[in-house]
């Protein structure tokens, strides 16, 4: 069993970890809940990148869009909440999300 | 071989970690809590697994006028463990931010005192006696 098979491993269990994070997505009460669990799945994405430029011994290449998509995942995350700051305190009690600008 | 080892520890400390995530995101009650398992677990495990891959990477490098690609590699790993170790808590204290100020309450326990209302709620229309903190 070589560090490749190890690899495989982690990879599929990163994924089948995910499976919680995406349930809630689909019923989580709140928006921000669901913000939450996109963070997880995104950071986790990540991950993944680093494990399959391990899988195909291309780190060198995967590794750099590991960096750019957790540059990205960061900015959304904070973006959403940003956004729905604004919302909260510009609309009163207008439940999470849906006070357009 | 003895950095292999240390790696798959690390590697799977990480995954153990983020078991906790995961279920700790499926299963608490309220929308802070599961905030606490996701920023919490999720940041650990990032870390402990990208470090297990660089670790895994470092068994690479003998000469390094002629492996210096791997070094770089190495190095980028790295770079991403510490920009999440920067932003993740950065961007759960944002997220529980806005649920706080988006009036989601916590779950407190029955019969215990909810000191959150009267002590730092803000109040959601500010007014001239209460204006609006920048």
């Amino acid at each position: 069993m070589t560090f490749e098979h190890f690899a495989i491993g982690v990879g599929i269990a990163v994924l089948l970890l995910m499976i919680p994070a995406m349930l809630r997505i689909v019923n989580g009460p709140t928006a921000l809940d669901r913000i939450v669990a996109v963070n997880v799945i995104g950071t986790k994405t990540a991950v993944l990148l680093v494990v399959i430029g391990v899988v195909f011994k291309q780190v060198g290449m995967f590794v750099d869009f590991a960096l750019a998509y957790a540059l990205l995942n960061f900015t959304g995350s904070i973006a959403a909440a940003r956004y729905l700051h604004r919302a909260a305190q510009r609309g009163g009690d207008a439940p999470s999300g849906e006070e357009a600008d | 071989m003895i950095l292999t080892i240390l790696s798959v520890i690390l590697i799977v400390a990480g995954l153990v970690f983020f078991f906790g995530a995961a279920v700790g995101l499926m299963r608490f009650p309220d929308f802070y809590s599961r905030m606490h398992a996701a920023g919490k677990g999720d940041t650990l495990s990032t870390l402990l697994v990208i470090s297990g891959f660089a670790l895994y990477q470092i068994r690479g490098i003998h000469d390094l006028s002629h492996d210096w690609p791997v070094l770089l590699v190495v190095l980028k790993l790295l770079a991403i463990v510490v920009f999440i170790y920067l932003t993740s808590p950065t961007s759960t204290s944002a997220l529980a931010d806005a649920g706080w100020e988006d009036g989601i309450d916590p779950v407190i326990e029955p019969g215990r005192e909810n000191h959150l209302e009267d002590d730092c709620r803000r109040k959601k229309t500010p007014t001239a006696q209460n204006p609006e903190p920048l």
